[in-house]
């Protein structure tokens, strides 16, 4: 069998998985009676490839790879950490209540760092108890993330309706930032600041875990608890970093989004961006670089996706269709290229 | 505090609280039936929804809501053949599958009703109430506890009976095997993957089962992504009721409470916000794992798929 150079199979295991699942997407397309290829092309056209799409493309990436970055420490430290939406919204509202009471007295870039560290240290500590339960007695993390989640999801609608709310406005939202606070746009674009650091944090992510001594740690604990353990680590001590950057990256996610795009948060208001973006670090191989190539197609589709729906009829949730199809020919190659013979 | 214990609140209360937590104990059952086998089923909540959308449109278009039931149940089934081809079958990671079904019943449920009924949400009859004779009568509670659809009494008798398979019968200690140590249960000439198989199966019948309760008598519409969550409600509930059918009830019971509690107090002219009684169970259910941490007893082969000859 022909062999392929390491980073060219890396690309056909990312890319094979995404072509199966359009192709049968697209199967689907066709038997409720719509063109795929008109659909696939009005998509590509207006997610990536008209000014306007680009920039609100590139806009929503911000966020998917904040959590993205959370999600590759947390993974990467074998910990099922599926609390993120909780940890996202606690986080943003937190950074929304926090930057307009600041900003009628500091200064804007006072404001905004204080905002996103705010937002970061909210979404560590909203992991704190799983984390702990966890390192110290073994307490199974999906469950207490799950439960944490949607505690996050709630508390947050709390805080918005009893303490936070804006007198001002019927549907309750917080207080809104105005635009000259929010972070800033990068040259002539709609694209906020936000999205450097979005990239910085993958990319540092990326070297953390694989050119560093705490990456080092943090795998060998991922990938054998009980290695870790023999190699002499102190596994409560990596197990609690771990889960709290983790989760300090996707609370700063949801602060980037409220001040970078929204400047407020809306009761009710939940994107659910976590069953996106785990299939999605899942397909990337918690890879750094993949996940941004990644983000960037899935951010386009669901750009692409929004104008599709009121253009061609074809309902913005068809994405999640493809996101599924992704993922289940991802597993399945993984299966098959487990199972051919190697011969040396 | 008087006005609390009126008649028409506790009535609200508690019918709310029954209609509100069945959904949450069958797919509560359902799962926990996975999770003795040793499959972790990340992905009911798709089941539930593939079920709450089946089992409406065959009520919507036959009438019938033992039909409607019916459709909801296989729906469910259908769904966790996904999960039975891809994770006992092939051995593929169980949580990202389980993602995958979760997030392609979302996608699936919400074209096929756009297709089906565009923009519009047609609303069904009240379901069929079985008024159970003499208990029916008692004021208060014959109202909120014993005038409900079939389905909610036979979901009562199956805690009972799924209590016993799992404590009587060979199939219940086979799926014990298959969760504890399945290779101990292949070497008795029991084979591993057709339990768990049956397992995942009846899973996703429980799971549509309680979807469709969800839909077609809960609601009496279907919306879209309409579970919200309830799926993996049942999951919590599953791994905190460590194989005992009774504590899934138990905890249904508290989850349907806080879940009716806002209705109800609403009924009684108070108004606070719905979120905050819906954090309610979660903070009891956390504390709870706060005090009494030790570990969560899941079976050991839990999540790993089961190959032959493989250490």
């Amino acid at each position: 069998m022909m062999t392929l150079p390491a980073p060219l199979a890396m690309a056909v295991r990312v890319v094979a998985p995404i072509a199966l699942a359009l192709a049968v997407g697209g199967f689907a397309l066709e038997l409720l009676g719509k063109n795929p290829i008109a659909y696939y092309g009005f998509v590509l056209e207006r997610g990536l490839l008209r000014p306007g799409g680009l920039q609100e493309t590139v806009t929503r990436m911000a966020p998917l790879l904040l959590i993205a970055a959370g999600l590759i420490v947390a993974f990467r430290a074998g910990m099922w950490n599926l609390g993120s939406d909780g940890q996202f919204l606690l986080a943003a509202v937190t950074a929304a209540g926090l930057a307009p009471a600041l900003a009628d007295t500091l200064p804007r870039a006072l404001v905004l760092v204080a905002s996103l560290l705010a937002g970061a240290l909210v979404g560590a500590l909203w992991s704190l108890t799983p984390a702990i339960l966890k390192a110290r007695f073994g307490l199974n993390e999906i469950i207490t993330t799950l439960m944490m989640s949607f505690l996050g999801v709630s508390l947050s609608n709390v805080l918005i309706k009893l303490l936070l709310r804006d007198p001002g406005t019927t549907v309750p939202q917080t207080r809104s930032l105005p635009v000259e606070e929010r972070l800033p746009r990068l040259f002539d674009t709609t694209v906020h600041s936000g999205l450097l650091i979005a990239l910085a944090a993958v990319i540092g992510v990326h070297l953390l875990m694989t050119r560093t001594a705490f990456g080092l740690r943090v795998q060998v604990l991922g990938t054998n608890r009980a290695a870790a353990v023999h190699a002499g680590l102190e596994v409560e001590r990596l197990i609690l970093a771990a889960f709290t950057l983790s989760a300090a990256l996707i609370g700063l996610g949801g602060a980037v989004e409220v001040l970078g795009v929204w400047g407020t948060v809306r009761a009710d208001w939940n994107p659910a961006y976590g069953a996106l973006v785990v299939p999605l670090v899942f397909l990337a191989r918690l890879n750094g670089y993949a996940v941004i190539a990644l983000t960037l197609f899935f951010a386009a589709l669901m750009t692409g996706g929004e104008s599709a729906a009121r253009r061609m009829g074809v309902p913005q949730n068809y994405v999640l269709v493809l996101v599924a199809l992704v993922l289940m020919f991802l597993a399945l190659i993984e299966y098959l290229d487990r199972r051919r013979p190697r011969i040396a | 505090m008087s006005a609390l214990l009126t008649e028409p609140f506790l009535t609200a209360l508690i019918a709310g609280a029954v209609t509100a937590g069945m959904p949450l104990l069958l797919a509560g059952l359902g799962e926990q039936i996975s999770e003795k086998a040793g499959v972790l089923n990340i992905g009911i909540e798709g089941m539930m929804l593939l079920g709450a959308y089946t089992g409406f449109v065959v009520t919507y278009t036959t009438g019938s809501f033992a039909l409607g039931f019916l459709g909801g149940a296989l729906g469910g089934m259908l769904a966790s053949l996904i999960v039975l081809v891809l994770c006992i079958r092939l051995g593929l990671n169980q949580i990202v599958i389980g993602i995958a079904v979760t997030v392609g019943m979302q996608g699936l449920t919400s074209l096929l009703h756009y297709f089906e009924f565009s923009r519009e949400y047609p609303r069904l009859a009240a379901a069929p109430v079985w008024v159970l004779p003499v208990l029916g009568q008692i004021p208060v509670l014959g109202k909120a506890l014993f005038s409900h659809t079939a389905l909610v009494y036979a979901s009562v008798v199956l805690v009972a009976v799924l209590t016993w398979v799992f404590r009587a019968t060979h199939w219940g200690l086979d799926l014990e095997a298959a969760g504890q140590r399945p290779a101990a249960l292949d070497a008795a000439g029991v084979d591993v993957l057709r339990t768990r198989a049956a397992a995942v199966l009846s899973t996703g019948f429980l799971s549509g089962l309680g979807g469709a309760y969800l839909s077609i008598v809960g609601a009496g519409i279907f919306v879209p992504f309409m579970t919200g969550g309830a799926g993996f409600i049942g999951i919590v509930l599953a791994m905190l009721a460590r194989g005992r059918p009774l504590w899934v009830l138990l905890g249904a019971i508290l989850f349907g409470v806080s879940l009716a509690l806002t209705t109800a107090l609403q009924v009684a002219g108070i108004d606070v916000p719905t979120d905050v009684v819906q954090m309610l169970p979660f903070v009891v259910v956390m504390i709870v794992l706060v005090v009494f941490a030790r570990h969560s007893m899941l079976p050991p082969a839990l999540g790993s798929p089961y190959t032959r000859g493989e250490r």
